[in-house]
């Protein structure tokens, strides 16, 4: 089936079959490998992507379900050639080890702010509750995330 | 020396030891340009998936592969006796057993790999694996060790000659007769009998690889997911008898290890054999279940610990007997000498005369593995046993279980203290960091507590582990996993600009060795750590080491690096004498520079050094500022710390939470506080996760309960604790320059935490252990057959 | 994990939609927010041959309020749930029940028709429905003769047919939904001075229910309980309406003892097995327990004045 689809501001055309998951489309067919693959019960958010700016599990999705629609992977998460607030305030604040969950806590946390632009802690905790991290303990993921919406909000009154 | 904070001594320009340096590696990850194994794509690649047996223990009859051969898009089926042709059907393990690559006789456990489909697409081959088809004889699934050991237990391993029972290993430790005389003398027998449950690594990243052998060559590169390539080389050189200059091991981005990635996988090796075969390269990228139901486990000892106490308050000796359920094939990756690992370390932070441990490790119809899950071989358990056994024992003697800590604690002048097992602990100063810890958490105050919400229906409990780890195997002499001495290596090269590269034997699976080990080299040589570039996880590149695991990297190959600095600081110094005319004796070195003692004005810098090493070097010395060093490290270290947990329990549902959690670590000199609090907020998390919900179970078929994430738990941001840091410094005395460890202190040393925080909530009403995962529904049967009896 | 093959379509209109249903709907799947349908197919426990996604089907995602009832049309997600003001203003038990839906990213796809429609006894919204005396609206092409495939050999001639929530969960994973209809709506009768709560116990966010208990009181001008609901989740072969209790309830002036009353009636009736997630006994204990802290909640909610 033919689909067109949206990524990090691309338009991609592609013949794809039904069946092919979103996750696999976006790593093989568009060799994003940004986005990643953990499990296979929709557990572990790793594959997660924003899709018309909403989080969502891609390795359960087609690919075919997001034609028409607009993606948002971790590699499009740069502005004008500049790290995010949300890619600098995970670097700053220690927020990723070995970097497999980070592209999608830094999405789902881009979406947060997007929505809630001052989240407590427990905001934060619960949003990103879908996401799992072995290495980190969430703390300075969530740090990461509140210095990101800290800096955002600044951003957006100066 | 105890210190509570350690200064860098260099500029945050050169960002030696002790800035929190941000991370280098981060700049890729940011940007979802992290290179895992299964993100790299190479040309020609096919695509394996294994079709797995569903039975526990079953004689396989016959294997039908015509209907998978027939889908489109299959190039080849892969079976054991296929393999058998090249004498690949079965490999060794770390622990010197054996495992089948691909079942022939029978199958030994759930998940077992009967056969491979090689396709050209990962949905066909997965299409097809499914329809391998395998007639069976069932055999009884043996689900305990316990059951394992009886006179009718059907034979496991009947593939081995001299195998007549499952027994798998005896091993023993300590001073029968010396401890024996202690239980004799005692007031008291305080014993404790325990499960430290089968539990999973887990990283978020799969086992992989991608093997591509070219068969006109015979060149063979692996890209693996391996926390130990240069080890696999050689496993691989011997296993396929593929020649080991031609074997070339890429260890590329590793998404988390935990001990996961240390064992060698029959899927690694078919996929090696497949394109051997083929001539073309195969990815096997595991899936979450595969993972789950096949790698290496971790923990599943059966434990029994008896301390002998007088009755003020004083241990006299240590009992403990175990039972170890192995799995299938004996595959614990540990040193060889050790059966049980470092288990023996049990008698953990205290000063009593006699132990002895017997530990009997038995075969079952279960995944093999046995791995070093955040650990440093086995001194989970036996850290967990000895911490219960202590607060268990204050209850009975009806001390407060600090003070009898206290009482029994190593003193800091007792170092290097010899344990009755046989360790000598490097350093340590145990009260100074429980009392800090006991500080931080207001000990006092929530004892009082504890009595007021028991008037008002509350429960409130608070319990501690004042742990010893030891980590940094070797001593060569002593330690070895399958003959190769556990040394590790670094390669320093200092190029004529100033700038340099660093080269080792370990790797890194997120602890962020790129920007640690290049802050050792700033601080020894003053190359700014911007200006160090380090590589691993290449065999054709780095040179050879054993790996990163059991919180290894920074004692052995920190060591190796801050030694091979030091050595090219020696040749530096031999050049700057040539530049400033001056002797060698007359030198001095502050940060980045020598300078003629009296003479600050004289002076030369190590990249002017550098230069003048390719561009000018004096008479009589070699050319270059490279170098490399083996270190083998003359003892082990010993990290410690005291974590203390407050839980509040939900008397009618046995629900708990953790309110507060304070870990007071010391790993002696820390390179990065940054990245050290990372790790342990990671440990402490992991231990939650084991006392409160982690664990695999199997029903009495040998059907794996926790074959993926809805099963096996992991816990979210929403319900792992917050946690509070506090530190001691405690240098190491033997290590260059003084660090411990840190990776592992915290999964080591937080589990008795959590457990003995619920059990001192429960304790008034008679309640003396609750097994982990301490499950809402264990607390609460905790406390109704206390309650009740 | 990857699905086995499948014929994808994704019709624009519900008649388009009803048109396929109509002429294949035995080969054909529905798919909502595949949020169970897809994990099952990854594990090959469903195989459908042909894939009908609803999603671009426009007019079917509100929450509003429409005759008296409260609506949730077929492609409401659980997140809308969570954020929507009108679930916020008109009912409790709606409100409580859906942050305890899965996780928050699966909360944004999953639909709360689509897990009626799955009707997993785990699943906590069938829980919700029952206490609430939801009714369910099915849409088939119309004019054409329909046949249920179970026993009986049920059949209709089409249209929009109205099912209360108590004859639409058949049993576990089965509903009295032909496989030509589609479910449109889920609505529930808006209530003067009630209350609502969810207690759910999981091992952590993302589990399904160890035991789940929706209870929903309405009180009178006389401060009696004028209706009650109460309904459990993963303690019984299917999600279970406790009707004794709720009787037990009705008429009576709300106390701690009579909660209790009712509590002990739903721990009698619920019949769970003992499993990793907990002992038959404990979860019958929690019932329980939950039945009473759950109804001591509606009652707070409901004196609290909301409406
Ligand atoms: C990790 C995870 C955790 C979860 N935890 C929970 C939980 O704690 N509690 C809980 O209740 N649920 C939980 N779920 C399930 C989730 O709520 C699902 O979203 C829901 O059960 C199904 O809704 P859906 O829209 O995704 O349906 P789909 O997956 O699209 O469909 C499910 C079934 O219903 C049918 N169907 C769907 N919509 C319609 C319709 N309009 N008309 C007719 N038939 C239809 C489909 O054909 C299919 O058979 C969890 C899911 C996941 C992946
Ligand atoms: S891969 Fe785990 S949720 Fe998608
Ligand atoms: S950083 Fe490794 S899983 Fe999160």
């Amino acid at each position: 089936m033919n689909i067109t689809v949206t990524v990090n501001g691309m338009e991609h055309t592609a013949d794809v079959e039904p069946r092919l998951l979103l996750v696999d489309f976006i790593r093989t067919n568009l060799g994003l490998t940004g986005t990643h693959i953990g499990c296979d019960t929709t557990s572990c958010g790793v594959c997660t992507v924003l899709i018309d700016g909403t989080p969502v599990k891609t390795c359960t999705m087609f690919a075919v379900q997001a034609n028409g629609r607009s993606v948002t992977t971790v590699e499009g998460l740069k502005q004008n050639g500049e790290l995010s607030a949300m890619q600098q305030a995970f670097r700053e604040h220690h927020g990723l080890q070995c970097g497999f969950c980070t592209p999608a806590m830094m999405l789902v946390g881009t979406a947060l702010i997007e929505e809630n632009p001052d989240p407590t802690e427990d905001d934060i905790r619960w949003a990103i509750s879908g996401n799992l991290c072995r290495c980190t303990g969430y703390m300075n993921i969530v740090k990461s995330i509140e210095a990101a919406a800290e800096t955002t909000r600044e951003g957006a009154i100066s | 020396m105890t210190t509570t904070e350690h200064k860098p001594h260099t500029s945050s320009e050169i960002g030696g030891l002790g800035h929190s340096r941000r991370r280098v590696e981060d700049a890729r990850f940011l940007e979802g340009r992290g290179n895992y194994v299964d993100d790299i794509t190479l040309p020609k690649m096919l695509h394996m998936a294994i079709h797995r047996s569903p039975l526990a223990h079953a004689r396989i009859i016959s294997i039908d592969t015509s209907a998978a051969e027939a889908v489109e898009g299959v190039v080849a089926v892969v079976t054991g006796e296929l393999l058998a042709g090249y004498n690949l059907a079965w490999m060794p393990t770390l622990s010197g057993d054996t495992q089948a690559v691909l079942a022939t006789d029978k199958v030994r456990f759930q998940g077992q790999e009967i056969a491979a489909v090689i396709a050209t697409d990962r949905y066909v081959a997965q299409d097809a694996a499914r329809l391998v088809e395998v007639e069976y004889e069932d055999l009884e699934p043996i689900v305990n060790p316990q059951r394992s050991l009886e006179e009718d237990a059907v034979l496991i391993r009947d593939d081995k000659e001299d195998q007549t029972s499952n027994l798998c290993f005896e091993w023993e430790s300590g001073d029968k007769a010396l401890t024996e005389a202690a239980f004799a003398k005692a007031d008291k027998v305080v014993s404790l009998e325990t499960h430290y449950p089968r539990s999973h690594p887990a990283p978020l990243e799969t086992c992989g690889i991608i093997a591509d052998v070219d068969s006109a060559t015979g060149q063979a590169t692996l890209y693996m997911t391996s926390q130990a390539p240069h080890a696999h080389r050689t496993v691989f050189a011997l296993v396929a008898g593929l020649a080991e200059q031609n074997i070339r091991i890429i260890s590329p981005d590793i998404g988390g290890g935990f001990g996961n990635k240390v064992p060698i996988y029959p899927g690694y090796v078919v996929a090696t054999a497949a394109s051997l075969v083929i001539g073309q390269p195969v990815k096997w990228v595991e899936t979450r279940t595969e993972n789950l139901i096949s790698t290496g486990f971790a923990r599943d000892y059966y434990m029994k610990g008896e301390l002998a106490v007088t009755n003020d308050g004083r241990i006299l000796g240590l009992r403990v007997d175990m039972l170890a359920d192995e799995g299938a094939f004996y595959a614990d990756a540990q040193p060889s000498k050790f059966r049980a690992g470092l288990f023996h370390i049990v008698t953990g932070s205290y000063d009593y005369p006699a132990a002895y441990v017997t530990t009997r490790g038995a075969y079952t119809n279960k995944a093999p593995g046995g791995v070093a899950y955040r650990c440093s071989f086995r001194v989970t358990e036996a850290s967990y046993l000895i911490e219960r056994l202590v607060q268990n024992a204050a209850y009975e003697l009806g001390m407060d279980p600090a003070e009898f800590r206290s009482n029994n604690f190593i003193q800091a002048d007792q170092f290097p203290y010899h344990s009755p097992t046989g360790f000598v602990y490097d350093s340590g100063d145990y009260e100074t960091a429980m009392r800090k810890a006991m500080e931080m958490v207001g000990y006092g105050d929530i004892q009082a507590e504890k009595e007021e919400a028991r008037k008002e229906g509350r429960l409130v409990g608070i319990g501690m582990a004042s742990f010893t780890e030891v980590v940094g195997a070797g001593h060569g002499e002593d330690y070895d996993i399958i003959g190769l001495k556990m040394f590790d290596s670094a390669e320093l090269r200092v190029h004529p600009t100033g700038k340099a590269i660093l080269k080792l034997g370990v790797k890194s699976q997120g602890q962020g060795h790129e920007t640690t080990f290049a802050q050792i080299v700033a601080e020894e040589l003053g190359i700014p750590a911007g200006d160090v570039k380090v590589v691993e996880g290449d065999t054709d590149n780095t040179p050879y080491g054993l790996g990163t695991y059991a919180s290894r990297s920074t004692p052995v190959a920190g060591a190796a690096t801050a030694v091979i600095s030091r050595t090219l600081r020696e040749k530096a110094r031999k050049i700057a004498a040539h530049l400033l005319e001056a002797s060698e004796e007359d030198l001095e070195w502050e940060t980045g520079k020598f300078f003629v003692a009296g003479d600050p004005e004289s002076s030369v810098s190590i990249q002017d050094i550098a230069f003048a090493a390719y561009t000018n070097p004096p008479p009589n010395v070699e050319a270059g500022l490279e170098g490399v060093h083996y270190y083998d490290p003359p003892n082990m270290t010993y990290p410690f710390g005291t974590y203390i947990v407050v839980v509040d329990v939900d008397p009618e549902s046995g629900q708990w939470k953790v309110r507060r959690m304070v870990a007071v670590d010391d790993c002696g000199v820390k390179i990065n506080p940054m990245i050290v609090e990372g790790q342990i907020q990671g440990g402490l998390t992991e231990g939650f996760a084991m006392s409160s919900m982690q664990h695999i179970t199997f029903d009495e078929t040998g059907n794996c309960l926790g074959s993926n994430f809805t099963d096996y738990l992991v816990p979210t941001a929403w319900e792992t604790p917050r946690f509070e840091l506090g530190e001691t410094v405690t240098p190491s005395p033997h290590h260059p320059i003084g660090a411990k460890g840190v990776g592992e202190s915290a999964t080591v040393g937080s589990p008795a935490a959590y457990v003995n925080a619920v059990v001192d909530a429960l304790q008034h009403m008679g309640v003396q252990n609750v097994e982990m995962p301490m499950t809402a529904d264990r607390v609460w049967h905790a406390m109704q057959e206390a309650d009740g009896g | 994990m990857y699905p086995s093959k499948f014929d994808y379509l994704a019709p624009e209109t519900l008649e388009e939609a009803l048109a396929v249903l109509a002429e294949r709907g035995d080969e054909v799947k529905i798919l909502a927010g595949g949020q169970s349908l897809i994990p099952m197919m990854k594990l090959r426990f469903a195989e459908p041959s042909t894939l009908l996604d609803i999603n671009r089907v426009p007019g079917l995602d509100a929450i509003d309020i429409q005759d008296g009832h409260v609506r949730v049309q077929a492609l409401a997600r659980h997140a809308d749930v969570v954020r929507s003001e009108v679930i916020k203003e008109e009912n409790d038990l709606m409100a409580g029940a859906a942050p305890w839906i899965a996780d928050p990213i699966v909360r944004n796809l999953g639909t709360v028709c689509g897990s009626l429609a799955h009707h997993d006894p785990e699943g906590d919204w069938a829980s919700v429905m029952l206490a609430l005396d939801a009714e369910v609206v099915a849409a088939s092409k119309e004019g054409v003769t329909h046949f249920h495939p179970g026993a009986d050999g049920t059949q209709h001639t089409g249209g929009t047919r109205v099912i209360s929530i108590q004859e639409f969960l058949v049993d576990m994973f089965t509903t009295s939904l032909y496989p030509t209809e589609i479910l449109t709506e889920v609505r529930v009768p808006r209530y003067e001075r009630g209350g609502g709560n969810y207690q759910k116990l999981e091992r952590k966010v993302g589990d399904y229910a160890t035991v789940g208990v929706a209870t929903h009181i309405e009180l009178g001008v006389d401060d009696r309980i004028t209706k009650a609901g109460i309904a459990l989740t993963s303690v019984y072969a299917h999600n279970l309406k406790v009707t004794d209790a709720e009787t037990a309830l009705v008429g009576q002036a709300p106390s701690d003892e009579l909660f209790a009353e009712a509590g002990r009636i739903a721990s009698a009736a619920c019949d769970p097995a003992s499993d990793t997630r907990g002992s038959a006994e404990y979860k019958r204990h929690i019932v329980g327990l939950f039945t009473e802290r759950s109804l001591a909640e509606s009652l707070k909610i409901a004196q609290g004045g909301q409406s």
